[in-house]
């Protein structure tokens, strides 16, 4: 799983029916110091994060799928957790 | 799943049986400060999105999903039309040592 940051919502009512009751989240993944940017992108968050929260979020399409219950969903990304603190050594 | 803007329409006569009948769109992938991310590619769409539609996508074996029962060779779909992307900035850096986050 990756750590990032929630840095934002997405408003959707168009949309494949496997997202309706799903909240859309903004992830930019965390970087340590000097370590370049990677690129944002978007999961469903079933963790009830919130905007500024950091976060594990799950990639993996088949995990994300039984974390929503839906076998057939075109969903892969999904925060699983919230994180408390972090504990990083040089 | 990443945003994405759709940029124009793309026709294929001869194509894979599984994907007859599928719209396809050409779309410019963005990240979420709307700048473009990699080149324009072609994605199968579910949502009825048009010309200039904001979008987000699904890609990988993922996009293969969108049209279940269906399961076609397609890498990549749109999934929904975005109405609003509200930001935060933040830190984004990870601390050495210890950090507290609640």
């Amino acid at each position: 799983m990756i750590i990032g940051k929630v840095v934002g919502t997405v408003v959707s009512t168009i949309k494949h029916p496997a997202f309706h009751a799903w909240k859309l989240l903004v992830v930019q993944p965390m970087q340590l110091p000097g370590q370049p940017l990677e690129d944002d992108f978007i999961a469903v968050d079933a963790a009830h994060a919130g905007v500024g929260d950091t976060v594990l979020v799950c990639q993996e399409g088949n995990s994300t799928r039984q974390v929503i219950g839906n076998p057939n969903a075109p969903v892969r990304s999904s925060i699983v957790a919230v994180v408390d603190s972090l504990s990083i050594s040089r | 799943m990443i945003l994405g803007k759709v940029v124009g329409n793309v026709v294929a006569t001869v194509k894979d049986e599984q994907l007859q009948g599928e719209k396809l769109l050409l779309v410019q992938l963005m990240n979420k400060a709307r700048e473009p991310v990699g080149r324009p590619a072609a994605a199968i769409d579910v949502v009825d999105a048009g010309q200039g539609d904001f979008v987000f996508l699904v890609r990988m074996r993922e996009a293969s999903l969108a049209t279940f029962p269906v399961v076609g060779p397609v890498d990549l779909a749109i999934v929904g039309i975005v109405e609003t992307v509200n930001l935060i900035n933040v830190d984004l850096e990870l601390p050495f040592g210890d950090s507290r986050f609640a």
